[in-house]
């Protein structure tokens, strides 16, 4: 019961209304308060699901839907629009600069897969034939620059790095001067997780954005995170200005609700997807695939 | 927030502040129907009351487990294997765990059962330093049910009070992965058979509702024996738990709440309930 797929009972909620020939405010209610349901189960965040049901909600009772031959099927539209909207509509790409080097910077909670996900997007930049450079400013966690090394090897890519007593900041920036000399056109900056509450090293990442001035910002989110993922996006947004988000681990079977969810809230595109620990398993992020993911069609 | 009056409108902020902590819509709605019985057979007037009630209600239902808290650890030999899935906080874990009992005078012994993930038996080597613990280890790549063998016999040769045991993080619908789990825990069944037994689910409180069929697929193949929840620290409340020891009838044991070597506690239900209405 607890696992059946989200679109089998949006399908479930909807059908009811399907086959109507006329539908009253009750009908719609009853609906909507499946498909709330359904939502929140996929770990979409609350008050997203509230506004999405308002939204639906709206536009169901209009004379769109009330005036429609088939308002069961009005519906199940209106639906299927708003949660592709949520989502985004496009692909989005990494932004290249126009005078390289282009900067990634890397940020998020401890544990999400930033390190290799840095690695992966490093080799498929090397598969593009540029000259990618990745740099550990992780100095906390225990052996994360060794980990850094090993994955940067796999992918064949230099790792610059000057151990764990100098300050990320400097990191960053030295990692600057030697990517512009090594003719590296990309450089991607490895930083320590962090919880979004965390003042001192909140100001660390602004600091070391400052210093880059990055085109891209990239907050990495675990898909099975729950609610609070969008707590954790909006903090980032605002101290950092993410310009995109990767969603990892989506080679589990969490419905993904918080990539719905941080779309909403933050307004910044889901740029990739990680699909599994190999460097290969990474991939453009396709919204329409991912509404088929959430909908587990 | 005021708690005035008694009516929907107040069910439905109760109902808001449990699923915005991850407690998950089922398990809120069961929650909400026994409270809403409560409040009429109590005749509760006052909505302060009621929120009171709701805290005792999810303090009771925690608490059916809680002489099941310890681990499972006396009298030595004990082995603790650590799993779950990626990034949850498992090696970090077992370095605070270890500092713990050794502080409490056990001797400890730490596996690298991770031999996957990269630079992980690095960072596992760092824990143990700075725990201050022997670590047994293979080389990369080597099979990770023959660490744990390894470490069996030197836990039996040295006189180790606890065996811990580091896993790599997997996804629980990996079905080689979780049956590379399950011969680690063969292993230890088949080579330690004498010892206590525990065997920790790390969960990240930042889980939503995926924690439970991770629960369930890791009993599956482990017999998971306790819960430890991580990252309290954050804003996350890991509300899933609840629906966790209900439905799987295992307690949570210990809390992660930061990444300090200190920063590992028992958990504590009061405080637990206390965290979801701040
Ligand atoms: N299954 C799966 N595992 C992944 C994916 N991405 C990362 N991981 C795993 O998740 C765990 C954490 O990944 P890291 O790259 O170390 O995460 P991090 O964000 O750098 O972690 P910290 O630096 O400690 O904050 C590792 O076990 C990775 O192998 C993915 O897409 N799928
Ligand atoms: N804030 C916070 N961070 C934690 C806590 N426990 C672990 N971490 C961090 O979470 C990240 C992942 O921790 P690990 O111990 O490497 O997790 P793991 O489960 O062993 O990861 P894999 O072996 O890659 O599956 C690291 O950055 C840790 O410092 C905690 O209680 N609070
Ligand atoms: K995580
Ligand atoms: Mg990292
Ligand atoms: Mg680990």
């Amino acid at each position: 019961m607890a696992f059946e797929s989200l679109s089998e009972k949006l399908q479930n909620a909807l059908s009811k209304l399907k086959g109507k020939g006329k539908l009253n405010e009750k009908d719609v209610d009853l609906a909507m308060r499946e498909v709330k349901l359904a939502l929140l189960e996929a770990d979409v965040n609350f008050k997203v699901v509230k506004n999405f049901i308002n939204d639906v909600k709206k536009r169901a009772v209009g004379s769109e839907v009330m005036n429609s031959l088939t308002p069961g099927q009005q519906v199940v539209k209106i639906v299927n629009d708003e949660l592709t909207k949520l989502m985004g509509e496009r692909e989005s790409k990494i932004n290249f600069s126009s005078s390289p080097p282009t900067i990634i910077l890397m940020c998020g909670l401890q544990g999400a897969g930033k390190t290799t996900t840095a690695a992966k997007l490093s080799m498929s930049f090397k598969k593009q034939n540029r000259r990618p450079l990745l740099v550990a400013c992780d100095i906390y966690r225990p052996a994360a620059i060794k980990q850094l090394e090993v994955v940067g090897e796999k992918a064949q890519v230099p790792v610059f790095s000057m151990g764990d007593k100098i300050n990320p900041v400097d990191i960053a920036k030295a990692a600057l001067e030697h990517g512009k000399k090594n003719g590296n056109d990309v450089i991607i900056i490895d930083t320590a997780g962090r919880l979004h509450i965390d003042e001192d090293l909140m100001a660390e990442l602004e600091n070391i954005k400052n210093v880059l001035n990055p085109e891209e910002v990239l907050l990495v989110v675990d898909s099975m995170t729950g609610q609070d993922a969008v707590n954790v996006a909006e903090t980032f947004d605002e101290k950092l200005g993410i310009t995109g988000v990767i969603l990892t681990k989506l080679d589990g079977d969490a419905r993904g609700g918080a990539a719905l969810s941080i779309r909403a809230v933050t307004n910044k595109p889901i740029k990739f997807v990680a699909m599994g620990e190999k460097l290969e398993d990474l991939e453009p992020f396709h919204p329409d695939r991912m509404a088929s993911r959430i909908l587990g069609m | 927030k005021s708690y005035g009056k008694i009516d929907n409108g107040l069910f439905d902020e109760l109902e808001e502040i449990l699923v915005t902590s991850d407690v998950g819509i089922n398990t809120t709605m069961d929650i909400i129907e026994r409270l809403k019985t409560k409040v009429k057979e109590n005749k509760v007037t006052e909505a302060i009351e009621v929120k009171e009630l709701l805290k005792n209600e999810i303090k009771d239902i925690l608490n059916e487990k809680e002489k099941d808290r310890e681990l499972n650890i006396e009298p030595s030999p004990a082995i603790v294997l650590v799993v779950g899935v990626n990034g949850v906080g498992k090696t970090t874990t077992i370095g605070k765990l270890a500092y713990n009992l050794r502080e409490e005078g056990k001797r400890v012994l730490i596996a690298a059962g991770d031999t996957f993930r990269a630079a992980a038996i690095e960072q596992l080597g760092e824990w143990s330093k700075r725990a201050g613990v022997d670590m047994i280890a293979h080389q990369e790549n080597s099979d990770p049910a023959a660490v744990i063998f390894d470490g069996i016999q030197a836990a039996k040769a040295r006189k180790t009070d606890v065996l811990i045991c580091d896993t790599a993080g997997r996804l629980h619908n990996k079905k080689n992965l979780m049956n590379e789990l399950n011969k680690i825990f063969r292993v230890v069944e088949r080579e330690y058979g004498d010892a206590r037994r525990e065997v920790l689910l790390v969960v990240d409180a930042t889980t939503g509702q995926n924690a439970l069929i991770q629960a369930k697929e890791f009993q599956e193949v482990c017999n998971i024996s306790g819960i430890v929840l991580t990252k309290l620290d954050g804003t996350a409340k890991g509300g899933v738990v609840i629906a966790l020891q209900t439905e799987l009838n295992v307690p949570v044991k210990l809390i992660g709440v930061g990444e300090g070597i200190e920063d590992l506690q028992k958990f504590n239900t009061d405080d637990f309930v206390d965290a979801i209405f701040d």
